[in-house]
């Protein structure tokens, strides 16, 4: 409630502050003989952004305080044999105090002491409010009224606003940066909580996958890696097996060969495969694929097991077909003209252009591509999740159930998710591991790309 | 003028022509092969898109025509015994007339809608199914039905006393059962309808009271696991709708704000390129690792709800942003640096040239990015599970903050239901509801592209 | 069109007022003969109706303001139009008497007789060696690691290029000056010992010392080969061209001894270029 008083408060004063100045500005370049810097909205804007930024300085120094002094104050308020109870008791305690205090209720009768603390967050709370609004209000009128003061036909009105939204601009670029700090802070905090339950070694090294529940208790389970990192190398080699053979001949064909009537059709069809989303590939492994290529082994007196890292891996396949081709074309097609020339003018057919001259030029950005294309294998979830059958055992029959680190990590951590047990930690020691391949692959990847371009460019 | 005539020059040349000559065959021949082999791999992968739809059209068509029982109801007072709704008097507490309304509510509940139903099958049957068990005939109508023709009095309590003719949705197995997706030659014992209940299903479509209509359940229903039959996409529905509205409203503005300052404004030093490869990268990140990010970030750590569509969008966002950024940067750079050097060449300072020359002339190219975004972010599964969007939740959320799940997600929910042999087609008819919304976002893109394109 | 010669009568009725060092009965059995060559781009017509005679081991030069059609027609001599869908050709064009767009003449076979070097140095991205050796390789044209060596030397010889690269043949060719790449790229060309060499303003991407080096080169292939060479510089095609051809808005506009054409032109419009009204 009070939070919507503020924004309607801030709002009032920028609409305010933008009028005023425009007032101002009349006022003060009517009587003068200077022509005026910038243009009347821009001393308005100016005036409308000082008023907001003062008070957004204090709404978040507030927000970050906020935490530190409800905590105090209710402990302050409580009984000093409740104050020294273990942190995880102290917290419930804390949280029931909240409860009442927002009038949400609790289970249970509510304590003497509780009710004390209550009451007195209660009051705090109103206080604290109040002193926010008020403090909002006159921080945002001070920098209204300083900054309208600045007005004169020289202030480089134009100039400040573009700096400002300059850094606005660059705040929002810097947003991707948070999300790989975000990422790199959460997976490294809570894989290094995971190693104080569990060796590294016997992570990296272990053999064994059996986390077990963590309702059963203390009792440990195997927490070995290899299991997982076998199953996902295993999936993500089938599935390029078939994606690369399929994907660059497709590449190449539509690049050198097809008319462009067959082109402006095909293409876009093919390309659909890459926008299905995974879920629908998993149903199609699981229901469609997984018994047809069971069926199939026992055709051929073949043991293939309907949910197997094959199944999963050849679907899988089928999805990074678009990936490859689409990468590949743009490569193939990035080949100077002038070297297909070359090689066709000296009596080479089109396939000895395309296998002696055309692929070793693009070599490169086919080696990025397919690196890519195994980043996206190896991270890839809901395929594998349905239709690779979930069996963390250490094997290396591709026509067995099998699994794979991503799955694991759903595995770990949907259901009763609680976040002091290895059994869910674990998870993010196996996000970590996720996200190294794939960055190393990534990186080495784009780099090669990137250079591919420069060197045709 | 003949080949000999050409004696003249070098005898090499001619032993050269001949081995040139010997190995012409040999090397049409791998031509040909090579080009077949091309020609097959672009068929094959046509095969693969053709298979996929061919495979999920088929199975999930039949779920969009549903067993469906015409019924006549007669809602005998007798029976629905709770008077007429209670009216607000004058002067009248209204405490106490919500009290009379909700005891009325109850009474509504109390009644025995099943023998309601019953008596109207019943009337159906032909006389040799006089005996039916009263077990075997109220299972032939999908357990929800009940409420729904609870809530339907309850809407318009005139229909008390009236004889109505409603639709209601069959038992799941019964479904199963007349649309021969149970295998009739199974034992007794091993067949999830009753006997009796498979031959009152198998007289009532004879009779037409049972037929396949068009079933509208699956589109505004919410996901059931007491009634299967009547279990529908709406809750999934609107948890992405809110989802992409959280990724329209964030990943949108950061986005395209975010590449107008690397395009635009950045100047070129290590921080930037560091900023460069650091979004390429991040577009390359596997989606479960962001998924990993929202459960320890914003659930752990922030405390925000598990399976609230707005964690759920906000992780979203972050997945999306990179490939917004990307696709933004690549529209900017397209437009010519002329336009940039005009507006400048005015007196336009470089913000003024952005927002008033640039920007405008991006914006179809911005469109198209929004949507190859949302469409992604709509298709994403994994990083759901993570944050708790795969509960089991029986309502249609109205706000970001409720409980929810989301069109995929529901398709693996219901791909792991027990009672496959039902919903193996639901949930393909799920997945045709989904890429039919790709398939359509993806045209409007196109034809954006196509509409608002510019040529310079 | 009165003025235009283009029947070969007249072609060889000026050719026996060739220079002396050209040897005469060589000129009178052309190596390659066009007749009314017409060329469509898509709805466009690039070339009307062209007819000239190559005479064999000589040099001829095709000149004329770019757009001019010659480049156009250099590419019906060995069919390297076939690579671009839209382009159409008509007419007769014969080499040693045998039409070259006769269904059963191989195109391979005939780009192994009527070689081509381009106006940019196009060497493949593999090494200098691997770059001469790339065309007999592909024709099968050495069996044996040994003759395949001595084909790349006396190829790079030939080009004069042996004596620069000799040390670094697994070197890449990319890595090589433009003119030592031009000269790579006929060194590749000849590699497969054509009859005919096509050259598509093979200095036009070179400096002038490059470019002194590549003319000397074709004057001393014009021994063994056929050279048909376009140039938009008339110096060059004084250069190193016995006979010379004019190209203007996709007609053959004259042709004759290269010092008649540059001397006394019988045709307004070369003679208009050649001083420097348009071009």
């Amino acid at each position: 409630m009070s939070d919507l008083i503020i924004v309607g408060i801030l709002l009032a004063l920028m609409a305010l502050g933008y009028q005023v100045a425009l007032g101002r500005y009349r006022k003060v370049t009517g009587r003068s003989e200077v022509r005026p810097h910038s243009r009347p909205a821009y001393h308005g804007l100016l005036v409308a952004i000082w008023c907001a930024i003062p008070a957004l300085a204090v709404i978040i120094v507030f927000g970050l305080f906020e935490p530190v002094i409800t905590r105090y104050v209710i402990l302050s308020a409580l009984p000093p044999e409740v104050r020294d109870l273990p942190t995880h008791e102290l917290r419930g305690v804390m949280q029931r105090i909240h409860q009442i205090a927002t009038g949400f209720g609790i289970v249970g009768e509510a304590r003497p002491y509780e009710n004390v603390a209550a009451t007195r967050l209660g009051t705090y709370h109103a206080i604290w409010n109040f002193a926010l609004v008020a403090l909002v209000a006159s921080s945002a009128v001070a920098g209204l009224v300083y900054t309208l003061r600045r007005i004169t036909p020289r202030l480089r009105a134009r100039n400040e606003v573009e700096r400002v939204i300059r850094v606005l601009l660059l705040l929002c670029s810097a947003v991707a940066i948070m999300t790989t700090v975000g990422i790199v802070a959460s997976l490294l905090g809570e894989a290094v909580r995971f190693f104080g339950f569990v060796n590294p070694l016997d992570f990296f090294f272990g053999t064994v996958w059996n986390p077990r529940f963590s309702s059963v208790g203390a009792g440990q389970g195997d927490f070995g890696l290899l299991p997982l990192l076998v199953g996902t190398l295993m999936i993500s080699a089938i599935a390029i097996l078939v994606a690369l053979p399929i994907g660059l001949m497709t590449a190449i064909y539509m690049a050198e060969y097809a008319s462009s009537h067959l082109r402006n059709i095909a293409k876009p069809i093919i390309e659909i495969l890459a926008g299905i989303p995974t879920i629908v590939y998993g149903v199609f492994a699981l229901t469609v694929a997984g018994p047809f290529f069971a069926d199939l082994g026992a055709a051929v007196g073949l043991d293939i097991s309907a949910t197997s890292a094959f199944t999963a891996g050849a679907v899988m396949g089928v999805m990074i077909i678009p990936f490859i081709s689409s990468l590949s074309d743009d490569i193939i097609t990035q080949v100077p003209a002038s070297m297909r020339d070359g090689s066709l003018g000296l009596g080479a057919t089109r396939s000895e252009t395309i296998k002696r001259v055309i692929l070793p030029a693009a070599l490169p950005g086919i080696v990025g591509a397919f690196l890519l294309a195994v980043s996206r294998a190896i991270g890839e979830t809901m395929i594998v999740v349905l239709a690779a059958g979930n069996s963390p055992v250490l094997r290396f029959n591709p026509f067995e159930p099998s699994t794979s680190v991503t799955v694991s990590i759903v595995n770990q951590l949907t259901g009763d998710t609680d976040f002091a047990s290895p059994q869910s930690l674990v998870a993010f020691a196996l996000g970590l591991t996720l996200f190294i391949m794939t960055l190393g692959l990534n990186v080495v990847a784009l780099y090669i790309v990137r250079k591919y371009r420069e060197q045709y460019e | 003028m003949s080949a000999t005539d050409t004696a003249s020059a070098s005898a090499p040349v001619d032993n050269q022509l001949g081995a040139v000559r010997a190995g012409l065959k040999r090397r049409h021949a791998q031509e040909r092969r090579f080009q077949m082999i091309g020609l097959a791999a672009v068929f094959a992968a046509l095969a693969m898109v053709a298979v996929l739809f061919g495979s999920v059209l088929f199975k999930g068509m039949p779920a969009f025509w549903q067993s469906t029982l015409h019924l006549q109801i007669s809602l005998n007072a007798d029976v629905i015994d709770v008077g007429p709704p209670p009216v607000q008097k004058a002067g009248q507490n209204p405490a106490e007339f919500e009290a009379e309304l909700t005891d009325w509510r109850r009474a509504l509940a109390r009644v025995s809608w099943n023998k309601i139903l019953e008596k109207a099958v019943r009337g159906v049957l032909p006389a040799d199914l006089a005996d039916a068990k009263t077990r075997d005939i109220v299972g032939i109508v999908a357990s929800g039905e009940r409420y729904a023709l609870r809530d339907m009095v309850l809407e318009d309590p005139s229909l008390i006393g009236q004889t109505i003719d409603v639709d209601l949705l069959a038992d799941a197995n019964v479904d199963n059962w007349l649309k021969g997706n149970i295998d009739r030659s199974l034992g007794q014992s091993r067949q999830q309808l009753s006997p009796g209940e498979q031959e009152i299903a198998d007289a009532l479509a004879e009779k037409g009271v049972i037929t396949q209509s068009f079933n509208t359940g699956i589109f505004f229903n919410v996901d059931s696991r007491s009634s299967p039959a009547s279990a529908g996409l709406a809750g999934a529905f609107m948890g992405s709708l809110y989802m992409m509205l959280v990724v329209i409203m964030l990943a949108v503005p950061i986005g395209v704000a975010s590449a107008i300052y690397l395009e635009e404004f950045a100047p070129t030093n290590r921080f930037t390129d560091f900023i460069e490869v650091n979004i390429n990268n991040l577009a390359a990140v596997p989606s479960i690792v962001f998924g990993l990010l929202g459960a320890s970030i914003f659930i752990n750590w922030m405390h925000l709800p598990l399976s609230a569509p707005l964690v759920g969008g906000l992780v979203l966002t972050l997945m999306t942003l990179p490939t917004i950024i990307i696709a933004t940067r690549g529209t900017l750079r397209a437009i010519p640096p002329s336009i940039r050097e005009a507006a400048l060449g005015l007196g336009a300072s470089r913000t003024q040239m952005v927002f008033h020359h640039v920007l405008p002339l991006a914006i179809p190219g911005i469109l198209t990015a929004t949507i190859i975004g949302v469409a992604q972010a709509l298709g994403e599964t994994a990083p759901l599970l993570l944050i708790g969007m795969n509960a089991f939740v029986a309502s249609v959320p109205s706000s970001p903050m409720d409980q929810a799940t989301a069109l995929p997600v529901q398709i693996y929910l219901w791909q792991g239901n027990e009672n496959f042999n039902f919903f193996e087609a639901r949930t393909n008819a799920a997945i045709i509801v989904l890429l039919g919304l790709m398939i359509s976002l993806n045209a409007i893109a196109i034809l954006l592209r196509q509409r608002i394109e510019r040529r310079w | 069109m009165n003025d235009i010669s283009h029947s070969p009568s007249a072609a060889k009725a000026t050719a026996t007022k060739a220079p002396p060092e050209v040897p005469q009965e060589s000129a009178a059995v052309p190596k390659m003969r066009a007749e009314k060559v017409s060329v469509h781009y898509a709805d466009k017509q690039a070339l009307f109706d062209v007819d000239l005679d190559v005479p064999e081991n000589q040099v001829i030069s095709l000149i004329g303001p770019s757009g001019c059609g010659k480049s156009t027609f250099l590419r019906c001599l060995n069919r390297m139009n076939d690579t671009i869908d839209i382009a159409r050709v008509s007419g007769h064009i014969t080499l040693d008497g045998e039409n070259i767009y006769d269904k059963a003449l191989d195109v391979v076979e005939l780009r192994a007789r009527v070689g081509m070097v381009f106006q940019k140095p196009n060497p493949f991205p593999k090494s200098i060696f691997e770059n001469v050796a790339y065309g007999p390789r592909i024709h099968g044209l050495a069996s044996a690691k040994r003759d395949l060596e001595e084909i790349v030397a006396t190829s790079l010889q030939r080009a004069g290029l042996f004596n620069e690269v000799k040390d670094r043949l697994d070197e890449p060719g990319t890595g090589l000056s433009g003119g030592q790449q031009q000269r790579l790229c006929i060194a590749r060309a000849i590699a497969v010992n054509p009859e005919v060499i096509l050259m598509d303003e093979p200095c036009s991407a070179l400096d002038p010392i490059a470019t002194a080096k590549v003319e000397e080169l074709i004057d001393e292939l014009r021994e063994n080969y056929t050279i048909v060479i376009v140039t938009h510089s008339m110096q060059q095609a004084a250069r190193v061209s016995q006979r010379t051809a004019m190209f203007h808005l996709g007609y053959l506009v004259e042709e004759g001894p290269t010092d008649m054409m540059f001397t006394n032109p019988t045709d307004k419009r070369t003679q208009d270029y050649i001083t420097g009204r348009f071009g």
